[in-house]
């Protein structure tokens, strides 16, 4: 038959033209973000840098505008780009940490579920059930709320983006448990896992060096799609005003903020954030659907 | 000639592939006449169900016809439109695929499957397609059928859902019939049956039948003609007693002769070249008293599934897959385990290695006493050690993302058998012993064929150093060249490393080959159990002697083969 060469991997991605822009969309947004301080061309949450005399600047492009204000000003006269780059920091940082956190719990319990099954698999998997008859946005609100309430307020407008890592991905382990049991229930069954039993290896080396890797395939692609979720997630939460604070917005919040004065003609405070939003999730849905592909070699 | 009823002439088929274009078939010619059977044999990736999938207008994607033609009664199947095809299939071109489990729609009833076919290929209303599919299903020898048409595939056995895949080919009347591996996933018992009835539909209805399969055995029993196949091409072809009896091609004598016999021992499996080196001195090494006597005792042995409660309150009942008084292997012997599936051979040798506990009873090992009081971690490790496994599927028995020497040293290492820096020799030397070159071990499993990969299934088991090895359908999945190959191995290191075996396979021939006692197991319990060559040539046991008598011989029964002897 065929053999199958290491450079499949480039040959299927630039066949898939939707795919690359959408991996170089990824790549730019998490350049750009991680290195905000550098890209952006302005600081927008320094109140020595900005100016009221700067506000509701409409983008460059149009009358009135100010060239140094790429995609327009605020109310504040904050540059709407820069505040978009510090703001998209956030949402991948609660997006990959959520999803990062999720994955991890999620393993954990899969593992042992699917290993060992019987009682042990009973029990967690119920608990991820009544988890899951909730929607992740009221649990993400409820650990949200029980933080707020336990914690001083300075503390808490401190550590906003852990709290929304923790609330979120507390609120998204389930489907990453249930996935990684399902596979780990097949892998286990597999000769090779018997085969590991003869020579008699212990049950966590067996679990950890030979189960683990062969599941890393769907928990990977559910974890492209999970972190656009967890995106959106946290987008929602900050809209609500119960995420991130108005002194550091993120994505979410900038919607926020321009959704109060898109009627007011200011249409650019609001459209620019959501647009990165819309783009930013799509992109990750992309390349998920095309790991998936990829990893599915029945589909090639 | 005008009964020829199908012809392929030059047929190339081609899977098109960024790295160059892989052709599977080259320049095949073949006839079929009506009443005729044909075979198709070769070895896997021989392209001989590839044909069959062209005829049918079924290549799998991306496969084409890049040339040549194939002919149904002088209408060229290659130029027909899809749809066409579609009309075809089914209604002229019948097709029985190999694994009756799946080719059986499991939400549909056996009765509303084979009318529903009937009704739409034969055109007619469905209340008399039925009473068709009624007939149908007792003309393929399925007892009380008309009561049975309302049960599901599930309700109905592996041979008789076969039959029942034989009448849905049937169902439009075809005139040619493609049989891929029909009886490939049925039990010897069985598989006599349902070539039987192909063999009669054929001479009945004068059909032009095709049988695909890589068992010589099957197409001695049942073919007119045999086309033997290699790499897409044709090797050779003629009448089937001539292309056993006289086979002209070199690859043709040689697959025939890699065919272990169910009539006699060869001789090349019994005597195998003793090759010894710095290896197997190290593979001999840190065992204690050698000693005589059994190796391992089971006795009052049992094993019990649950089975599915009847009511939510019910108590859930139970199987008994495995019920004997008692079992025992010397040291040093090669204990055969035959049965058909669901005899429970390979959950008693499960067992017989602790891989699962039994419900009742006990194994005891020679050197290590009960393995039920092998409690403490340091006792379970040695005797894990000298006990080890190879499976049947060489596919699933190795992890796919680990490198083959980090699969082989891992045991060596995790039983502290070398030093870390003397690891790597050891691996490749271990390598080198079964054959495969030693630096192969920087590879990935999916690098390698299904036989290499088995290779290295052996090289773990061996990589502990054990003394008792089970061989669960070792060479089941893999082709007759080399399956020789590998009992060839088998029978050698066991002379050499003096090794105790329990070889179970579903396959007499290669039992007898390799074994110096055999025990037969039907429904969980031993019928007989005995010497080999006795047992062989004078079974005392009724099961035993149906056994044997419905294997399928690929060189005919004893008079022809003392014949081919005597060549």
């Amino acid at each position: 038959m065929l053999e199958r060469i290491r450079s499949d991997f480039w040959y299927e991605l630039l066949n898939s033209p939707v795919t690359v822009v959408s991996a170089v969309i990824i790549a730019l947004m998490i350049i750009g973000c991680t290195f905000a301080p550098v890209f952006a061309p302005h600081t927008p949450f320094d109140p020595a840098t900005i100016s009221i005399m700067d506000n509701n600047m409409p983008p460059a492009w149009a009358d009135g505008a100010d060239p140094r204000f790429l995609l327009g000003t605020d109310l504040q006269g904050r540059d709407v780009l820069s505040a978009m780059l510090y703001g998209g920091r956030i949402s991948l940082q609660v997006g990959i940490g959520a999803v990062a956190l999720s994955v991890v719990i999620g393993m954990i319990v899969g593992l042992v579920a699917g290993y060992f099954g019987g009682m042990t698999d009973a029990v967690l998997m119920r608990v991820a059930e009544i988890q899951f008859a909730f929607p992740p946005i009221l649990i993400a609100l409820l650990f949200n709320g029980i933080l707020k309430a336990s914690l001083p307020a300075d503390v808490f407008a401190q550590a906003a983006v852990p709290i929304m890592i923790l609330a979120i991905g507390l609120a998204g382990w389930v489907q990453f448990a249930r996935i990684v049991r399902a596979s780990a229930m097949v892998q286990r069954g597999q000769d090779y896992v018997t085969a590991c039993h003869a020579i008699g290896l212990p049950t966590v080396t067996i679990i950890l060096r030979h189960i683990t890797p062969n599941i890393l395939g769907p928990v990977l692609v559910l974890a492209m799609l999970q972190i656009a979720v967890a995106i959106v997630t946290e987008a929602t939460l900050s809209f609500l005003g119960l995420g991130t604070p108005l002194t550091e917005p993120s994505l979410g919040a900038l919607i926020q903020i321009g959704s109060q004065y898109l009627f007011s003609g200011i249409w650019w405070v609001v459209i620019f954030p959501g647009i990165m939003l819309l783009v930013m999730v799509v992109a990750f849905n992309l390349v998920a659907d095309w790991v998936r592909d990829y990893l599915n070699p029945r589909l090639r | 000639m005008t009964d020829i009823l199908c012809k392929t002439q030059d047929l190339k088929i081609t899977f098109p592939h960024r790295l160059g274009d892989f052709t599977a078939v080259h320049g095949f010619d073949m006839e079929v006449r009506r009443g005729e059977i044909v075979g198709l044999i070769g070895e896997s990736g021989a392209g001989k169900s590839t044909i069959g999938n062209a005829i049918m207008g079924l290549l799998s994607h991306p496969g084409v016809v890049s040339g040549g033609r194939i002919e149904l009664e002088g209408e060229n199947l290659v130029d027909l439109s899809d749809t066409a095809m579609a009309r075809l299939r089914g209604g002229r071109i019948g097709m029985i695929f190999q694994d009756p489990m799946t080719s059986l729609n499991p939400l549909m009833t056996v009765g509303d499957q084979l009318s529903e076919s009937i009704a739409i290929l034969q055109d007619l209303p469905l209340a008399q397609a039925r009473q068709m599919a009624a007939d149908r299903l007792d003309g393929v020898g399925i007892p009380d059928a008309a009561s049975r048409m309302g049960q599901y595939p599930h309700e109905f056995s592996g041979g008789m859902r076969q039959r029942v895949v034989i009448a849905l080919a049937m169902a439009g009347d075809p005139d040619l019939l493609i049989a891929d591996e029909p009886t490939t996933a049925l039990d010897v018992s069985v598989q006599k049956q349902v070539l039987d009835l192909i063999r009669s539909i054929c001479v009945e209805r004068s059909l032009g039948v095709i049988l695909v399969t890589h068992d010589m055995g099957v197409i001695a029993e049942t073919a007119d003609r045999v086309y033997v196949m290699r790499y897409g091409k044709l090797v050779e072809t003629g009448p089937t007693a001539q292309v056993i009896h006289q086979p002209t091609q070199q690859y043709t004598q040689d697959l025939i002769a890699a065919i272990p016999s169910i009539d006699h021992r060869e001789d090349r499996f019994r005597n195998p070249a003793k090759k010894t080196g710095e290896i197997d001195q190290w593979l001999l090494q840190g065992h204690k008293g050698e000693g005589s006597g059994d190796y391992v005792t089971a006795s009052a042995l049992t094993k019990d599934f649950a089975t599915k409660k009847k009511s939510f309150w019910g108590k859930a009942g139970s199987f008994r897959a495995v019920d004997i008084p008692g079992l025992s292997i010397k040291r040093g012997e090669v204990l055969g385990l035959v049965g058909e599936s669901g005899s429970g051979k390979s959950t008693l040798g499960r067992m017989m290695t602790g891989l699962i506990p039994p419900s009742s009873g006990s194994v005891r090992y020679g050197d290590h006493g009960l393995m039920t009081d092998v409690r403490t971690r340091a006792a379970r490790k040695a005797l894990r050690r000298d006990v080890q496994v190879v499976f049947q599927d060489p596919y699933s028995s190795l992890n796919s993302r680990m490198r083959v020497d980090h699969i082989l040293a891992e045991p060596i290492r995790f039983h502290g058998l070398a030093e870390r820096e003397e690891t790597p020799r050891l691996v490749g030397a271990l390598l080198e012993r079964v054959g495969l070159p030693a630096d192969s071990g920087r590879k990935f499993p999916h690098q390698f064929s299904g036989g290499q990969r088995q290779r290295i299934c052996i090289a773990r088991a061996l990589s502990v150093r054990p003394r008792f090895l089970l061989c669960d359908e070792p060479t089941s999945a893999l082709d007759v060249s080399i399956q020789a190959d590998m009992l060839a191995l088998l029978m050698e290191l066991r002379r050499s490393l003096g090794l105790t075996m329990l070889f179970v396979s579903h396959d007499l021939a290669v039992v007898r080959q390799v074994s110096d006692r055999v025990a037969v197991m039907k429904q969980g319990q031993i019928v007989e159990c005995r010497a080999a060559e006795a047992l062989y040539d004078a079974p005392e046991n009724e099961y035993t002697r149906m056994l044997l008598e419905t294997a399928p011989r690929a060189t005919g029964h004893e008079n022809t083969q003392n014949m081919r002897r005597a060549t």
